[in-house]
C-alpha cells in the first residue's frame, strides 16, 4: 500500500461516502458547540421539523459572550442572556449534554473539551468556531465550520467537505531560554503570512514539536487558522498519552489499554507525501509581538516595524492602514513602545501552563502603575487549579484583575472590551482592527512577554527579567 | 428546503480592494448577539462605515452614491479569521450576491455557497485590472454566469473563467439546499455507524 500521511488515514477512515466530482460526505466524532453560533442552527431543525440525530456525540458551552464577574447572577446584557439562555433550552430539548455558566466542567469550549477527556486521538471534530483546529494537538481532524454546517451535523452527524491538500511543518532543534510555543508559531505565521497555508491541513511534526507540552502543543494547533490553513494536527505519541491518563473519565474506562495501543499506529507512514513541506529551525525562533492588524504582521521583539514590502497579494493598502490604525510607523521599533492593558487568557493561552509560565515571572514583584492586568482562565477546572497551586494569591499580591472563565478579551463581545486607542498586550490569537473592542490596539504575544508587560508597562523583552536561577 | 437558486447575475460593482479583510471587519463580534439569520446587513463593515460617534464615514464605499450593486469586488484572502456565517449574512443581507476576488479563506467560501452568495475567485492580475474599472467607471457592468461559469464585461472585452465545484455548482443552479441532500443519505449514514469504531 502506498504510504499514506495520519491526515489521510483519519479523513478516509471517516467518509461515508465520496460525492463525484464533488466533497466527501465526513462523518464527525466529536461536535462542540456554544452560544453563539448555534442557535440558528437548532432553529433550522425546528423549520425542517427533525431532531438532532445524535445528541451523545455533541458537547455544548457558553462561553463566548458571558461575562467573567459575578458570574452567580443573572446576564445583565439581555440579548447575550437571551443567546445563553437559547443554548440551555435547546440542549434541553436534545438531550445534549450542557455546561452552562458558572457548572464545575464550563470553560472555552476548546480548553474544556480536552480536560473532559472528549477530544480523543483518531478523531474528527468540528465546531462553529475556527479555533477548533485546536484539538489536532492529540492527533485528530479537528476543524471550524459555519452555522449551516452546524445545523448539518445536528441533522445528519455528517459533512460536506472538500479533501483539503497537506503541508507538513518540521520544527527541528529546541526552543531557548524563555520562548514559548505562542512565539514558535507567531514566528511560523510571519514566515508564510496569514493567508500562507489556505486550503491546507497541516500536520506539525519534528524534534521541537515532540518535545512540547500538551498545552503548549494546542497553542500551535490553536493558531492554525491564523495563517489559513483548515487546521493543524501532530501525531499522538507519549507525551499525549500521559496527558489522557491523567483525565478521571479516561482512566476508569476499561477499553482504555486498547485504545492506546490502537493510537499509536496514528502517525504518517515514512515516505507520505506532502502537497508543500515546510521546515523550521526552532533554536532561531526569538520571543515575537505582531506589528499590524493581522496575526501574520509580527516580528522579534526587538525587531523595527518593515518598510513596505512588496506585496504579492491584492489589495496593498492593507500595510498602510494597519499601522495608522496601530498609530505605528514603518521602521519603528516595539521595545520600550508603552501599554495600558495586558490580557492573559483565552483558547491560545488560557491553559494553567500558560498561568504558571506567567506567574513564575511576576511571583513577588509588582505591576506596573497605569497598567491594567486581566487574567482570565480558560475553564472553571484551569481557575481551580490555579487557586490551588497559588497562583492567583501571586496575581492579586501583583495587583491583577482576577476573573471568571470565558473567552472575555478575546474577541470582547462581553464588557470586557480595551477601549479605543490603548495598546493591549494579548496573549490571545487575533490583533484584528477592533478584535479587542473597537479602535483597541492589540499586540499578540505569548504569556512570558505579556509577563514582562504587566511588570514594565512597556514592550519588554522577557529575556530581561528572567531571574538568573531560572 | 427551498434555496434561491443562482444562475446569471448582471450588476455593477462595489470595489473593496484592501487584503485579508476578516470576518470581524465584515461584521463586529459585538454585533453577533441575535438568534436569527436576519438583520445582519445593517452593520455590514461597521466600523469602517461609521465613524466612533456612530456618524457615517462618507469615504467609505458603501457610502458613496456612485458604487452600487450587487457584487463586490474585494482583496486577497477575504473573509480570513473567525468561522461566523453572520459575516455571510451581513453580506447578503446588505444586498450582495457574489464577491470577487483571487483568493478566499476557506470557512468563509464554504459558508458563503452555503448560503447562496458565490465566491468567485479569478487571477489576480485580471483581479487588479477589474478593480480599477470599476473605480473609475462605476456604472460598469459586470456579468456572471454560474452555468458557463464566466465573469465577463462585454464592452471591455473581459471574458475570465472560474472554478466552481461541479456538486456544489449544481446546488446553487437549482436551489438544492445540502442538508437536505445529507437527509437523503440517511441510510448509508447509519450503516456506516455500525462498521465504524469510535
Ligand atoms: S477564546 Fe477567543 S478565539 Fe478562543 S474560542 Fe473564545 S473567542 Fe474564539
Amino acid at each position: 500500500m502506498e504510504p499514506r500521511t495520519l491526515f489521510d488515514k483519519i479523513w478516509d477512515a471517516h467518509v461515508v461516502k465520496s460525492v463525484e466530482g464533488g466533497p466527501d460526505v465526513l462523518y464527525i466524532d466529536r461536535h462542540y458547540i456554544h452560544e453563539v453560533t448555534s442557535p440558528q442552527a437548532f432553529n433550522g431543525l425546528r423549520q425542517r421539523g427533525i431532531e438532532v440525530l445524535r445528541p451523545e456525540r455533541t458537547v455544548a458551552m457558553a462561553d463566548h459572550n458571558i461575562p467573567t464577574a459575578d458570574q452567580h447572577l443573572p446576564i445583565r446584557d439581555a440579548v447575550s442572556r437571551a443567546q445563553v439562555e437559547a443554548l440551555a433550552a435547546n440542549c434541553m430539548a436534545a438531550g445534549i449534554e450542557h455546561f452552562g455558566i458558572g457548572h464545575p466542567n464550563n470553560g472555552i469550549v476548546h480548553v474544556t473539551g480536552p480536560e473532559l477527556g472528549k477530544t480523543l486521538p483518531g478523531m474528527t471534530i468540528v465546531c462553529g468556531d475556527s479555533h477548533t483546529s485546536t484539538h489536532g494537538a492529540f492527533g485528530t481532524i479537528a476543524f471550524g465550520i459555519g452555522t449551516s454546517e452546524v445545523e448539518m451535523v445536528l441533522a445528519t452527524q455528517c459533512l460536506l467537505q472538500t479533501k483539503p491538500a497537506r503541508m507538513r511543518i518540521t520544527v527541528n532543534g529546541s526552543l531557548g531560554r524563555g520562548v514559548t510555543s505562542k512565539d514558535l508559531i507567531l514566528y511560523i505565521i510571519s514566515s508564510i503570512s496569514t493567508g500562507g497555508a489556505t486550503g491546507y491541513f497541516v500536520e506539525y511534526a519534528g524534534e521541537a514539536i515532540a518535545q512540547l507540552s500538551m498545552e503548549s502543543r494546542m497553542t500551535v494547533c490553536n493558531m492554525s487558522i491564523e495563517m489559513g490553513a483548515r487546521g493543524g494536527l501532530i501525531a499522538p505519541d507519549e507525551v499525549t498519552f500521559d496527558y489522557l491518563s491523567g483525565i478521571p473519565s479516561f482512566n476508569s474506562d476499561p477499553g482504555a489499554v486498547r485504545l492506546l495501543e490502537k493510537w499509536f499506529s496514528l502517525r504518517s507512514d515514512p515516505g507520505a507525501v506532502f502537497d508543500r513541506d515546510l521546515v523550521f529551525d526552532a533554536s532561531s525562533v526569538p520571543p515575537m509581538i505582531t506589528w499590524g492588524t493581522n496575526p501574520g504582521m509580527g516580528m522579534a521583539i526587538d525587531g523595527t516595524i518593515p518598510e513596505e514590502e512588496e506585496s504579492v497579494t491584492a489589495g496593498s493598502d492593507s500595510y498602510r492602514k494597519s499601522l495608522d490604525y496601530m498609530g505605528l510607523k514603518p521602521g519603528m521599533k516595539l521595545l520600550g513602545h508603552p501599554v495600558d492593558y495586558v490580557f492573559l487568557g483565552s483558547c491560545t493561552n488560557g491553559r494553567i501552563e500558560d498561568l504558571r509560565a506567567f506567574a513564575h515571572m511576576v511571583e513577588g514583584r509588582k505591576k506596573a502603575p497605569g497598567v491594567t492586568v486581566l487574567i482570565v482562565p480558560g475553564s472553571q477546572q484551569v481557575a481551580r487549579q490555579a487557586e490551588k497551586e497559588g497562583l492567583t494569591e501571586i496575581f492579586r499580591r501583583a495587583g491583577f484583575e482576577m476573573r471568571q472563565p470565558g473567552c472575555s478579551s478575546c474577541l470582547a463581545m462581553n464588557d470586557d472590551k480595551i477601549p479605543p486607542g490603548k495598546y493591549a498586550v494579548s496573549t490571545s490569537n487575533r490583533n484584528f482592527e477592533g478584535r479587542q473592542g473597537p479602535g483597541a490596539r492589540t499586540i499578540l504575544a505569548g504569556p512570558m512577554t505579556a509577563a514582562a508587560a504587566a511588570l514594565t508597562g512597556t514592550i519588554t523583552n522577557p529575556m530581561d527579567l528572567m531571574r538568573s536561577s531560572d | 428546503m427551498k434555496r434561491t437558486k443562482f444562475t446569471l447575475l448582471k450588476s455593477t460593482c462595489v470595489p473593496l480592494p484592501l487584503a485579508n479583510i476578516d470576518t470581524d471587519q465584515i461584521i463586529p463580534a459585538r454585533f453577533l448577539s441575535s438568534t436569527s439569520r436576519e438583520g445582519f446587513g445593517k452593520n455590514l463593515f461597521r466600523d469602517w462605515r461609521y465613524d466612533k460617534k456612530g456618524n457615517i464615514n462618507e469615504e467609505f464605499v458603501l457610502n458613496r452614491s456612485e458604487y452600487t450593486g450587487s457584487i463586490l469586488v474585494t482583496g486577497s484572502n477575504f473573509g480570513c479569521g473567525s468561522s461566523r456565517e453572520h459575516a455571510v449574512w451581513a453580506i447578503t443581507g446588505h444586498g450582495f450576491r457574489a464577491v470577487v476576488s483571487d483568493s478566499f479563506a476557506d470557512i468563509f467560501a464554504g459558508n458563503a455557497l452555503n448560503n447562496g452568495l458565490l465566491p468567485v475567485v479569478i487571477p489576480l492580475e485580471i483581479l487588479g485590472e477589474l478593480t480599477t474599472l470599476i473605480i473609475l467607471k462605476p456604472e460598469t457592468i459586470v456579468t456572471i454566469d454560474l452555468g458557463r461559469q464566466l465573469i465577463t464585461v462585454e464592452e471591455e472585452g473581459i471574458s475570465v473563467p472560474f472554478p466552481v465545484n461541479p456538486f456544489r455548482k449544481e446546488c446553487l443552479l437549482r436551489g438544492y439546499d445540502n442538508i437536505d441532500y445529507l437527509l437523503g443519505m440517511k441510510d448509508e449514514i447509519l450503516a456506516f455507524e455500525k462498521r465504524h469504531s469510535p
